[in-house]
């Protein structure tokens, strides 16, 4: 991921240590420093994303990463980006909460990330990859989504995905893209003063800036839902899942099919915007679906959301625990 | 006829917002006066509080940014670091440099960032109704002193950031200045303009801590307030360099 920002164009990275994605902070310290670009460990997760708002402010492809503890401390700054529509890519690798919790993979965020997770009426697209190639692709992904939108824009890993070695096809990524930024802060030469800003005072300003932002996200819901499917075709029974969890429902579904039990597996990359329309499309054939989370239930509410009149099942573990695909199977075989 | 005095171009013909005898209007003007003197209008980039002067922009003819409270020092090194040959400066109150962002504060002087950074002392809370900030003097009462700031009631005593920050090695100039009178307000821009040059000379973090007068939240006339700046603030907070 961190060398996927750095092909990406990121001109400026700020973290503080936070297991488990301490190895992708001492990475940027490297290649930024190679690279001529900017790393600074800052002094708290509060002072790097600020740092980030700046870079973003003065027009530069600007990254922090961070996991949910410290990706609590961020959301402050997260709603002053989306509120400016300042560009930015944040990364959390996941660990168990609530509070300091432990340093096990866990997809407690969802609710956070999905929903704004700061103060105010806002959205972060967030994209989850289930593995090391996809999660790459998504950062690079993620650099553009941002520019293009003006909003930040969240990768949601967990510890799984973020401690994982495997191979990466980093050759195949496009160039970044150029975007124009008339709106960044250069220096008022020739023309007026920019300023960048999300405060509104006068009666009327902020209402108006509210329903601008309002079309953005409705033009992000309407262009950007993304997911994968695998064997959903004859699928019977779907189970849906992502990041790490994903690739245990992928087994899970393999030793259904060796027990001729026709089970498929949807895969929401994008959780924000939930792909709906994509999981509407297998509701209209399949009625049993298995919602598969790290957590006590949170993605479950966006199936229930996009498929109302179906039958929903749940299965969770969190705190350190995962859901193996054992489990899986089993739960499947006792509710078919 | 010779016109000897006008308003700064770096500045805006607006109307003010500030109450009468503030001194933000003052700190404003002397901003862009040494602005336009250094000839540094296209380039300069300034990074507004969150308090009365949130809206700082809206007086300055320049690029600038708002921060959260209490961040726009940790904002300002993402500008600068990103572009390093533009002017970059913090503007920010004592409740915004001195509480809640004391860490972005102290880091980014203790970095050396490259910045310039006004830090105006009013003593207290404005743009919320006038509580006790760090800098509140001992007995002064506010909305949330109400018998007076006593550190026997756990409320602490004046925070001299200007004088913690002075021994780190990242600062080069700190002073303290106050906008009381015309010979301390010609003082106050000469200040101004030495932390801008130090910046352009790269010579690392510079701070002005300004006292300044909150007419309203002391309930004081606009006279008795720079009277007060003379007579008991500056007990507390001795006026000159603290270092550079």
């Amino acid at each position: 991921m961190a060398e996927a920002a750095v092909l990406a164009g990121c001109q400026f990275y700020a973290g503080y240590p936070i297991t488990p994605q301490n190895e992708l902070t001492a990475y940027m310290a490297q290649r930024m420093h190679e690279e001529n670009r900017v790393f600074i460990q800052a002094e708290s997760e509060i002072a790097a994303i600020n740092m980030v708002f700046g870079a973003s402010a003065a027009g530069f492809r600007a990254m922090t990463s961070s996991s949910s503890p410290g990706i609590s401390l961020k959301q402050e700054g997260m709603s002053y980006l989306a509120g400016a529509q300042l560009p930015a890519v944040i990364i959390n690798v996941m660990r168990g909460g609530p509070g300091l919790g432990n340093i096990a993979s866990s997809q407690s965020d969802y609710f956070q990330a999905t929903r704004g997770g700061g103060h105010g009426d806002y959205f972060t697209p967030v994209l989850a990859p289930w593995n090391v190639d996809e999660a790459a692709k998504l950062v690079k992904l993620s650099f553009d989504l941002a520019d293009y939108y003006r909003n930040p824009v969240m990768i949601l890993a967990d510890a799984i995905i973020g401690q994982m070695m495997e191979s990466v096809t980093l050759s195949s990524m496009q160039k970044a893209q150029s975007v124009n930024k008339n709106w960044a802060l250069t220096g008022a030469k020739n023309r007026l003063p920019n300023i960048v800003k999300s405060f509104f005072l006068k009666e009327g300003l902020l209402e108006a800036h509210n329903e601008h932002l309002r079309k953005k996200w409705q033009a992000i819901r309407k262009n950007e839902q993304k997911f994968s499917s695998y064997k959903i075709n004859d699928a019977r029974y779907v189970i849906v899942a992502y990041g790490s969890q994903a690739r245990i429902a992928h087994e899970a579904v393999e030793i259904l099919r060796e027990s001729s039990i026709k089970a498929g597996l949807f895969r929401p990359i994008s959780l924000w915007p939930y792909p709906e329309k994509g999981l509407r499309d297998i509701g209209k054939k399949v009625k049993k679906f298995l919602v598969v989370e790290q957590s006590l239930g949170q993605m479950v509410e966006d199936v229930r959301l996009a498929l109302s009149d179906k039958e929903i099942y749940f299965l969770g573990k969190t705190g350190g625990g995962i859901p193996t695909s054992e489990e899986i199977v089993k739960f499947i075989k006792k509710n078919n | 006829m010779v016109k000897k005095f006008s308003r700064p171009k770096a500045l805006k013909g607006v109307n003010t917002h500030y109450c009468a005898g503030c001194g933000h209007g003052i700190l404003h003007r002397l901003i862009a006066q040494v602005i336009d003197e250094l000839g540094i209008q296209e380039k300069t980039i300034a990074v507004a509080p969150v308090g009365c002067a949130v809206v700082a922009y809206d007086y300055w003819d320049f690029d600038a940014c708002e921060a959260a409270h209490g961040r726009a020092l940790a904002v300002a090194t993402g500008i600068k670091r990103c572009r390093p040959e533009s002017i970059v400066f913090t503007y920010q109150g004592d409740g915004d440099l001195a509480s809640i962002g004391t860490a972005e504060t102290l880091h980014t002087a203790n970095r050396g960032e490259n910045l310039t950074c006004i830090f105006v002392n009013n003593a207290c809370y404005g743009m919320t109704g006038g509580q006790m900030a760090p800098t509140t003097l001992l007995g002064q009462k506010t909305t949330t002193t109400p018998w007076g700031r006593n550190p026997q009631y756990g409320e602490g005593w004046p925070l001299k950031l200007s004088e913690m920050l002075s021994i780190l090695k990242g600062v080069s100039f700190l002073v303290r200045t106050s906008v009381s009178n015309p010979q301390k307000i010609k003082e106050t821009q000469n200040y101004i303009k030495k932390a801008f040059i130090n910046q352009m000379e790269n010579k690392g973090f510079s701070l002005v801590e300004v006292l300044s007068p909150c007419p309203t939240v002391w309930q004081k006339s606009a006279i008795e307030a720079v009277k007060w700046i003379e007579q008991e603030m500056v007990k507390e907070f001795p006026l000159g360099v603290i270092k550079g």
